[in-house]
């Protein structure tokens, strides 16, 4: 027993009480001064009221719709590349090296790259004859250009993952699809997608789930600006939190994105019939 | 499939290419303006190589140079000092590596190879709680550690993760079945306790999972901003993300240090991509088969 004592008291401490502290939390009035305060459903009531609570869920949806859609196809794009072509390890290596440094340390080179005066990247549309865009500072390219950075860093890992799972379709279904004549478009379209669904699914659910809690790249960027544009949940919740010391509406704040993250993956997992593989 | 290069295969090929030069091109970019003269950016914007190649950035954001050298090349001269930021860094991914990786491996163990009543009930509780976004229990454990005292310490940075994540022990778990029970059993015949049979064998079988998992910790503690924001904003225990983060807020809108900042990034990325190029196979193997991170 002595093997579980460390575990089970950091879980215990560190996962379990938290979280029922959390949800006890979201019932109170809580401002670290004084003991929390019961006060029911308030801070629900509260936020249903809250525009800025309103305006924080629709920026997230829009930041996980646009990182996870263009994610998910490029890494399959990525994955499918690496399938024919390569096995190398130099080039799987190359791939995945952004998404081992610090979130950061990429929002910081590309808040740089994307600098509306000196950045590279304005200076090259230039040279192209595209004006310059204010990436961070336009309210309706800031959500865009952060969810583009985070595909940036997380691209190449998602597409291991999804390249780990074509390496489990076996080549004898690919062996059949030619001797049939499919043509490439056929077979990707009517044979690996579908084979791959299960590997899709997961990908999805964790990269979603992920996406939701979007928020180092923003605090050392935009800091929830320009007008809100970039305030995701997460954000509003730690500011919420740490810099009006309103414990209690952060608490339900992150009662609710915990049920909506459980709704979101229970759906994907239903919806995309993930148990079910079509290789039976 | 056919190897022969067809015209499909090398539009494939410059596809992948432009994609690698899309990922590498950013690193690039931190170096050359890393070694460039601060002042001197705005005026060559587009400039491929570092311009008036310098070392100042990084003798600034390490604290090495005076005030008005780090001026004349377009500093603040606002003190930083990223050497005990890297310090910091070290010590608290270090600690928390060696603390979680071993509890979890004792834990993993007592999951994989003990029997004890309601066992596996214990681990569903230990998964489901990979299920809670970790904002809603961080506001619950900032608190804790604000109660006990510990805010802006070493131990209140590393404390909630260096007991055990359920990652951690899912991932060993794994491991440890696959190992086959029979050197176990001999062992235990000839009167090893499960102290010597985890210490002397299934430890040293699994020191390649172990390792592996003790690289993914170490890099996902260095790279951890969130609860080191929350609780270790004090410059002594200030690790380099947060650093990073003070650094970005303390530049003049006007005209940004660049140069430092660029500095600053690529001391924070560099341990993290020699860890990366010593273990680049076996990082890259481990994603994939070992689930999802």
């Amino acid at each position: 027993m002595i093997f579980l004592a460390p575990a089970t008291l950091g879980f215990v401490v560190f996962y379990i009480w938290p979280t029922l502290r959390g949800a006890y939390l979201s019932f109170t009035e809580y401002s670290l001064l004084q003991p929390p305060r019961f006060n029911g459903l308030q801070n629900y009531e509260r936020m249903v009221q809250d525009s800025f609570f309103w305006n924080a869920l629709v920026v997230t949806v829009e930041y996980v719709v646009i990182n996870i859609g263009l994610q998910t196809v490029l890494a399959v794009l990525i994955a499918m590349l690496m399938y024919r072509l390569t096995k190398s390890i130099t080039v799987r290596a190359v791939i995945l090296l952004p998404y081992l440094i610090a979130n950061v340390v990429v929002a910081l080179v590309w808040y740089w790259m994307l600098d509306f005066q000196v950045g590279i990247v304005n200076q090259g549309l230039e040279l192209i004859g595209i004006d310059p865009v204010a990436f961070f500072g336009d309210s309706h390219w800031a959500i865009p250009t952060v969810a583009g950075i985070n595909i940036w860093r997380h691209m190449g890992y998602t597409a291991l993952l999804v390249f780990a799972g074509l390496q489990m379709i076996p080549s004898y279904v690919y062996e059949a699809a030619e001797v049939d004549g499919s043509s490439e478009m056929q077979t990707f379209w009517r044979i690996t997608l579908p084979l791959l669904r299960p590997v899709l699914v997961m990908v999805l659910v964790v990269t979603m789930i992920g996406s939701f809690q979007v928020f180092d790249t923003i605090a050392v960027t935009t800091q929830g600006g320009p007008i809100n544009a970039t305030r995701v949940i997460y954000f509003y919740i730690y500011e919420r939190a740490f810099t009006r010391f309103d414990f209690g509406y952060a608490s339900a704040m992150a009662m609710v994105l915990f049920v909506i993250l459980a709704i979101v993956s229970l759906l994907q997992l239903r919806l995309l019939r993930a148990k079910e593989s079509d290789l039976a | 499939m056919r190897k022969s290069l067809t015209p499909g295969r090398a539009a494939a090929w410059a596809l992948l290419i432009v994609l690698m030069v899309l990922t590498l091109f950013p690193f690039y970019w931190m170096l050359r303006t890393a070694f460039s003269d601060n002042t001197q950016l705005a005026g060559h914007p587009s400039s491929l190589l570092p311009v008036e190649t310098t070392l100042g950035a990084f003798k600034r954001v390490l604290g090495l140079s005076t005030v008005e050298e780090a001026q004349a090349q377009g500093g603040s001269g606002a003190a930083v000092n990223f050497w005990l930021y890297l310090r910091n860094s070290v010590i608290v991914s270090t600690v928390t590596t060696l603390c979680q990786v071993f509890f979890s491996a004792m834990a993993a163990y007592a999951f994989a190879r003990l029997r004890w009543p309601g066992r596996d009930k214990v681990f569903a509780l230990f998964l489901a709680a990979l299920m809670v976004p970790p904002i809603f229990t961080t506001l619950p454990n900032f608190v804790l550690i604000k109660n006990l005292g510990l805010l802006n310490s070493f131990a209140g940075i590393i404390l909630p993760g260096a007991l055990m994540t359920p990652f951690a022990i899912f991932f060993l778990r794994q491991f440890f079945l696959g190992i086959s029970r029979e050197l176990e059993e001999a062992a235990m015949i000839d009167g090893a306790g499960h102290r010597r049979i985890f210490f002397g064998i299934v430890i040293p079988m699994s020191a390649a999972p172990i390792a592996t998992l003790a690289i993914l910790t170490y890099i996902n503690s260095w790279n951890d901003y969130f609860w080191p924001l929350l609780v270790g904003q004090q410059e002594n225990v200030r690790v380099l993300t947060v650093a990073l983060g003070v650094f970005r807020s303390q530049t003049p809108q006007g005209g940004p240090d660049w140069a430092g900042l660029m500095a600053a990034a690529l001391i924070a990325a560099l341990p993290m991509i020699i860890l990366f190029l010593a273990f680049a196979k076996r990082i890259t193997n481990s994603i994939g088969f070992s689930g999802i991170k």
